[in-house]
C-alpha cells in the first residue's frame, strides 16, 4: 500500500539522489563547538540588568530573606490569592500562610476557569540564563504544571544565585537532563509582550503580566 | 450557511493577478506605504542593535552553524524524519503524514470532528496559513480562532496577513482600534466601548476577548518552530502567551509541522535560539519558548498529534539551488529589510509567504504554473540585503535569478513569441557576431541624427507591447556617433 508515509520518503530519496550515501557526519559536517561557556565577570549584574530591560521587577536578597521576600512581592501588586506548587519550599509557603494571603494547593488540580480566579502564583525555577534575561521552568514539583505559571496574572519565581548561567548553550547543555525525563520546559523573558502593534513593544497580553524576580544570593 | 469566523477576502492567493499589477494597486495607498515605512525601519534599527550586542564574529559563527545544521537535515532528512517519528511516538504522541494541503487539511479536519467540538483556537503558524486550514475546518462547520494578536486583527478585519512575523504590519493602530470595536462583539465579548487607540489598551481588549475562548477550548492547533528528532521534542517561539495558553489549556493539541522543519538534536537549539529572536522581533529572547516531548502525565494535552506536512517542500528539496530556501526559520529578517517589500507590502505578492523568502520559496514549493508565481522572481532588484541579514544564510538572490531562470526557460518551451524572448533572441543574433554588432550600431546612429535634429535627448514611455518595458525607464536617445566610429575616426586613423 502507497501510504501519505512512504510515498513523501520515496520523493526525499528521489530528491537527494546527489548525496552521496556518506556517513551523516562525513557528508554534513557541522564544526560549531556545542555547549561553550561564555566569559561573563558579573554574570548577576548581566542577569538583572537584561530582566529590567523586559520591565521585570527584581529583588536582590540573601537566601535567608527569601520569604519575607516572597511575601512583600506578592503584597506590591496587591495580591490577595495565591497558587502554589506542591513541592515548594516549606519556609516560603509559611511566610505567605503567615501573611494572611489565600493559599490554594492544585490537589487535586485545579480548572482553568479556578486558576483564572487567583491572583498569583509563587514558584523556585530550574536555570536561567544572564545574557538574554531568561528563567527556565521544568514544571517539577516545585514549580508544578505548566498552567500555574500561565494563568494567574502575577508570578512571583525565585532564581537561585548558583542557578544563573552564562548564556543559551551553556543553558541548553544543563536542560537536557530534563527533556530526557519527559519533562516540558518553558523559557520566560519577562512578562508577557507583544510587538504585533506598529512593532512597539507593549508588555501584558496573555500570559502573566506582572512577572517579579526574587534573585537569592 | 452562515458563517462562523469572519469571511477573509473572496478569492484564493494562488489565482492574484500578476506582482506588477498587485503593486501598483498598494503603492497607490499612500496610509499602507507610511505603515510599512515606519514599522521596517524601526525593526531593521532594533535588529542591528541586538546582532551588534552578540559581535560580529559570534554572529556569523552562529550563522555559519545554523546553516550547516540545516543542510545537514536537508541532506539526510528521511532519516531524521523517521527517527522524529518513532521519538515522538514513544512518548505518545500520534504521527500523521501529509503530502499535500488537501491531505493535511482532512487529517485536521477528522481530528477534530472526532472530538466533537465547534472551535478550536490556534497558535500563529505559517504552514496552517500554506494549506488554508481555518478555511477548511470553517466548511467542515468547525470555527478557527486564531489567538495571536496581529492574527486577531487580521481575523476580525476579514483580511489576509500581509508579513510573516507581524501579519498585521499593514495596519497602524487607529485601524486596529476600528476592527476591534466593529467586530470583538459579533465573535465573543466585546472591546470595551471607550476603547482608545493606545497599544497596551489594544493588548488588552485582545486579552479579555481571548480569555473564555482559552479557558473553554478542549482543541488546539499550533505549528512548530523546531522538532527534535532525537528527544521527540517539539518547540514553539512567541511572546504574548496566546502560544502557551493553547498548549497547556486544551484536553488535545494537533501541531501541523512542515517536513523541513525537524533538528538533528536537543543541542541544536542553542544555535537557534539565539538567532531566531534576535532576527525577528529583535529581541535577546522573546518572552515565551515552549518545549514539550509528547505527552506528559497530569501536565497539558493527554491527545498529542503531530501532521507532517511536504506540500510541495520535497519539490524546493529536489533542486539543488533552491534546496537551501529549507533552511528558512521564517524570522522574517528579509522581509523587513527588502526595499520592494518595504513599499508593496506582503499583499501584493499573492503568496502566504511575502518579501524576498517569499519569491524564492513560494515558486518552489507551488511551481511556476499560475500568473502570480510566474512574476514572483522579478519582485526583486538583487540589491543582497537579504541574503546579508538572513540567519540561516539563504543565498536568496541566487534562488531568486534561478527562479527567473526557470520561469524563462517555460516561456521558452511554450513555443509561443514573446516579447522578451524575442528580443533578447534578436540581441544575441547582435551580439553573436562584430559585423552585425556595427550594422546595430549604424541603424542606432542614424535614428540619433534623427533624433537629434529633432532635440529630441531621452525616450520617455513607449507605445504598447514595449511600453510594458519603457513605462517605469527612461531610455536615452542612440547618440548619433558610436564610440567605435569616433575611435576609427580620430584614434585608427590617426595613427
Amino acid at each position: 500500500m502507497n501510504t501519505a508515509k512512504d510515498v513523501i520518503l520515496t520523493r526525499i530519496k528521489s530528491a537527494l539522489a546527489d548525496v552521496p550515501s556518506a556517513p551523516i557526519e562525513e557528508d554534513a559536517p557541522v564544526t560549531w563547538e556545542y555547549g561553550k561557556v561564555a566569559e561573563m565577570p558579573a554574570i548577576l549584574d548581566v542577569f538583572v540588568d537584561a530582566l529590567e530591560d523586559y520591565k521585570a521587577t527584581v529583588y536582590r536578597v540573601s537566601a535567608a530573606e527569601v520569604p519575607k521576600t516572597v511575601v512583600k512581592a506578592l503584597k506590591s501588586k496587591g495580591a490577595h490569592s495565591v497558587v502554589l506548587p506542591a513541592g515548594l519550599e516549606a519556609s516560603w509557603r509559611e511566610a505567605i500562610h503567615h501573611a494572611k494571603i489565600g493559599i490554594h494547593d492544585d490537589e487535586p488540580p485545579l480548572t482553568a476557569p479556578q486558576l483564572n480566579e487567583i491572583d498569583a502564583v509563587v514558584t523556585a525555577s530550574r536555570i536561567s540564563i544572564a545574557s538574554t534575561g531568561t528563567i527556565v521552568l521544568d514544571h517539577t514539583p516545585d514549580q508544578g504544571r505548566r498552567a500555574l505559571t500561565l494563568v494567574p496574572d502575577i508570578h512571583v519565581c525565585v532564581v537561585a544565585a548558583d542557578s544563573v548561567v552564562s548564556d543559551v548553550p551553556e543553558a541548553v547543555a544543563k536542560l537536557k537532563a530534563s527533556i530526557t525525563a519527559g519533562q516540558p520546559l518553558t523559557f520566560i523573558s519577562g512578562g508577557s509582550a507583544t510587538s504585533d502593534i506598529e512593532l512597539q513593544r507593549v508588555e501584558g497580553v496573555h500570559g502573566p503580566r506582572k512577572l517579579l524576580v526574587v534573585l537569592a544570593e | 450557511m452562515t458563517r462562523l469566523t469572519p469571511a477573509p477576502p473572496p478569492g484564493k492567493l494562488i489565482d492574484s493577478p500578476p506582482f506588477k499589477v498587485n503593486a501598483k494597486k498598494e503603492l497607490a495607498n499612500p496610509v499602507l506605504r507610511k505603515n510599512l515605512r515606519f514599522a521596517t525601519h524601526t525593526i531593521r534599527a532594533k535588529r542591528r542593535l541586538r546582532v551588534s550586542e552578540v559581535g560580529e564574529e559570534a554572529w556569523q559563527q552562529l550563522r555559519d552553524a545554523a546553516a550547516e545544521i540545516k543542510d545537514r537535515v536537508a541532506r539526510h532528512l528521511d532519516t531524521y524524519l523517521l527517527q522524529l517519528e518513532e521519538t515522538l511516538t514513544a512518548k505518545g504522541a500520534v504521527v500523521h503524514w501529509a503530502r499535500d494541503a488537501a491531505e493535511a487539511n482532512q487529517i485536521v479536519v477528522d481530528l477534530v470532528k472526532a472530538k466533537q467540538v465547534q472551535d478550536v483556537v490556534k497558535i500563529k503558524s505559517m504552514v496552517t496559513q500554506e494549506i488554508d486550514l481555518n478555511e477548511s475546518l470553517e466548511a467542515n462547520g468547525v470555527a478557527a480562532w486564531e489567538t495571536d494578536l496581529a492574527e486577531l486583527i487580521v481575523q476580525l478585519g476579514h483580511d489576509r496577513p500581509s508579513h510573516i512575523l507581524v501579519p498585521a504590519i499593514h495596519r497602524n493602530r487607529s485601524e486596529v482600534r476600528e476592527i476591534f470595536l466593529r467586530e470583538m462583539g459579533r465573535y465573543g465579548t466585546p472591546a470595551p466601548a471607550d476603547l482608545s487607540n493606545d497599544p497596551p489598551v489594544l493588548a488588552a481588549a485582545a486579552r479579555t476577548h481571548l480569555r473564555n475562548k482559552f479557558l473553554a477550548a478542549k482543541v488546539a492547533i499550533s505549528g512548530g518552530n523546531f522538532a527534535i528528532a532525537e528527544t521527540g521534542t517539539l518547540v514553539i517561539v512567541e511572546s504574548e502567551g496566546n502560544g502557551r495558553m493553547c498548549l497547556t489549556l486544551p484536553e488535545t493539541l494537533i501541531s501541523v509541522v512542515g517536513i523541513e522543519k525537524v533538528l538533528p538534536t536537543f543541542d541544536d537549539l542553542e544555535v537557534f535560539l539565539q538567532l531566531l529572536p534576535r532576527s525577528s522581533t529583535a529581541e535577546r529572547m522573546n518572552p515565551y519558548t515552549s518545549m514539550w516531548s509528547g505527552i506528559t502525565p497530569g501536565d497539558g494535552p493527554q491527545e498529542l498529534h503531530v501532521v507532517l506536512v511536504d506540500n510541495g517542500r520535497t519539490q524546493a528539496l529536489a533542486d539543488e539551488i533552491g534546496r537551501p530556501a529549507l533552511r528558512c526559520i521564517r524570522c522574517s529578517a528579509c522581509l523587513n529589510i527588502c526595499p520592494v517589500y518595504e513599499r508593496v507590502g506582503g499583499h501584493a505578492y499573492g503568496s502566504v509567504y511575502p518579501g524576498p523568502i517569499g519569491i524564492a520559496l513560494t515558486p518552489q514549493l507551488r511551481g511556476i504554473k499560475s500568473v502570480i508565481d510566474k512574476s514572483l522572481p522579478f519582485a526583486c532588484s538583487l540589491c543582497n540585503a537579504c541574503a546579508d541579514v538572513c540567519p540561516v544564510q539563504i543565498p536568496l538572490p541566487e534562488i531568486i535569478v534561478h527562479n527567473r531562470n526557470r520561469v524563462a526557460e517555460a516561456k521558452q518551451s511554450e513555443r509561443r513569441p514573446h516579447l522578451e524572448t524575442t528580443a533578447v533572441g534578436a540581441m544575441t543574433w547582435v551580439w553573436k557576431n562584430p559585423k552585425h554588432w556595427e550594422k546595430m550600431l549604424k541603424l542606432a546612429g542614424l535614428s540619433g541624427k534623427a533624433l537629434a535634429a529633432l532635440r529630441v535627448q531621452s525616450l520617455g514611455p513607449l507605445p504598447p507591447p514595449i511600453s510594458a518595458w519603457s513605462n517605469a525607464r527612461d531610455l536615452p536617445a542612440p547618440p548619433a556617433q558610436s564610440f567605435r566610429e569616433w575611435w576609427k575616426r580620430n584614434r585608427e586613423g590617426a595613427q
